[in-house]
């Protein structure tokens, strides 16, 4: 029985459909899921998240959010996901080195560091993400 | 009666100020279909969002977070959306005069923050206290622009500076309507759990509490986030209905130039065939 899986964020649906399993990167480390799993509520990390379907392979990139395990379907609530091969990876560069440039300034506040850091952490996860599926491309198994 | 020439110039400039409207009739129409499309698209998150608020919601009780509290006594926060730019109907002023209303029936000490300068403006004109002003978001608001306004609304409520949080915006009803509303954020209101799986089942991971820690400032920046949304498109369907109208009504000035125009050279024509029929019978 595949697993009903829908990826949300606030500004559109990243993915919805029929899947074998879902790795997530959890908060306290990756989290795989299978059909017929315990109803589970659980915050998510920044990390990549992995699509199984028959025997492809999807990447994302996401970062903060939930994920929500109901005995019909995964849901998986991210303030960003993105596909691996829809990641411009110029723009994720550009990113890095913006939040790079901002930490070496250094701060005054705080939750301006914070800010930056996590900048820079997606900035970090979108290339390494992006970079790997360009590498690799699909795999299958 | 204007001369001939003074028609014709001014039909020349309704003829280009027809066209003017026009272009922003379209522009605002392509506008709106993507503000639309933005707002439709953001729906999922918030009900997913809402879902997950009334699983975490039923296994603890209010007063296990803060930002679920009962609202006490003290300070109102009214956060008002309107837009930046004007030439768009009616929109700007229905959704002041609204929330001018909500400050006259409201006791007791009450803030404003304003998002988008026609708001601002005005709120200062009517010597509301302003706690904040925010620029309006642009075409394409984005999630990430509306957390500032969110933390600095959360973090407010949570210091105990504002005792609740509502928004004032205008809600996207249909390309002709535009309603204003009052909604309340803070405190959190969680709705029933519609789909009938109990809180309980639930596996939390760490657990429930921190869950609803990482869970409650998004509910904040979402609902935020949404009421933006409704303002864009509300925004382009006004200007797109506005431009509209302005366009008939050009095109409406301009028959009845062209008309006073055909008269005024059909009177002159007149008069120089009389003047030159006396001219020929009187020599």
């Amino acid at each position: 029985m595949p697993l009903h899986l829908e990826i949300v964020t606030p500004e559109r649906l990243a993915y919805e459909g029929e899947v074998d399993g879902v790795v997530c990167p959890g908060i306290e480390g990756e989290l795989g899921i299978l059909p017929h799993h315990a109803p589970l509520l659980t915050t998510l990390g920044v990390g990549e998240l992995r699509i199984r379907t028959r025997g492809q392979e999807e990447f994302f990139a996401i970062a903060g959010g939930f994920l929500q395990v109901r005995p019909d379907r995964v849901v998986v609530m991210a303030e960003t996901a993105d596909l691996a091969s829809e990641i411009d990876l110029e723009a994720a560069e550009r990113a890095r080195k913006d939040a790079e440039r901002a930490m070496a300034e250094g701060f005054t506040e705080p939750a301006d560091m914070a800010r930056a850091r996590a900048a820079m952490e997606r900035a970090l996860l979108r290339i390494r993400v992006a970079e790997r599926r360009h590498r690799e491309g699909p795999r299958s198994r | 009666m204007p001369s001939q020439r003074e028609i014709r110039r001014r039909i020349g400039s309704v003829k280009n100020i027809k066209q003017i409207t026009r272009a922003m009739q379209f522009v605002a129409a392509s506008k709106l279909k993507r503000a639309q499309d933005a707002t439709l698209q953001s729906r999922p998150y918030r009900d997913k969002l809402d879902e997950v608020l009334a699983d975490v919601a039923s296994v603890l009780s209010a007063e296990e977070h803060p930002l679920l509290k009962r609202a006490g006594d003290g300070t109102r926060l009214l956060v008002l959306f309107t837009t930046d730019r004007g030439l768009a109907g009616s929109l700007n002023t229905n959704t002041i005069r609204f929330a001018a209303r909500t400050i006259a029936e409201s006791t007791g000490e009450l803030r404003v923050v304003t998002v988008g300068r026609k708001g601002n403006a005005a709120m200062r004109r009517g010597g509301v206290p302003i706690a904040a002003a925010f620029e309006g978001y642009g075409d394409r608001p984005s999630f990430a622009d509306v957390l500032p306004l969110s933390r600095l609304i959360t973090d407010d409520f949570l210091n105990g500076t504002y005792a609740s949080v509502d928004l004032i915006h205008p809600t996207f009803v249909s390309t002709l309507v535009q309603r204003p509303v009052l909604e309340r954020v803070l405190p959190i209101v969680p709705s029933e759990d519609t789909e009938g799986i109990p809180g309980h089942q639930f596996l939390f991971e760490p657990n429930a509490a921190s869950v609803l820690e990482q869970l409650l400032p998004r509910y904040v920046a979402t609902r935020i986030y949404q009421a933006v949304l409704e303002l864009t498109a509300s925004e382009w369907s006004a200007k797109m209905v506005a431009m509209r109208s302005a366009t008939d009504n050009a095109q409406e000035l301009i028959e009845d130039l062209t008309l006073t125009y055909n008269k005024v050279r059909q009177a002159n024509i007149t008069r120089e065939m009389i003047e030159i029929a006396t001219g020929a019978s009187s020599s």
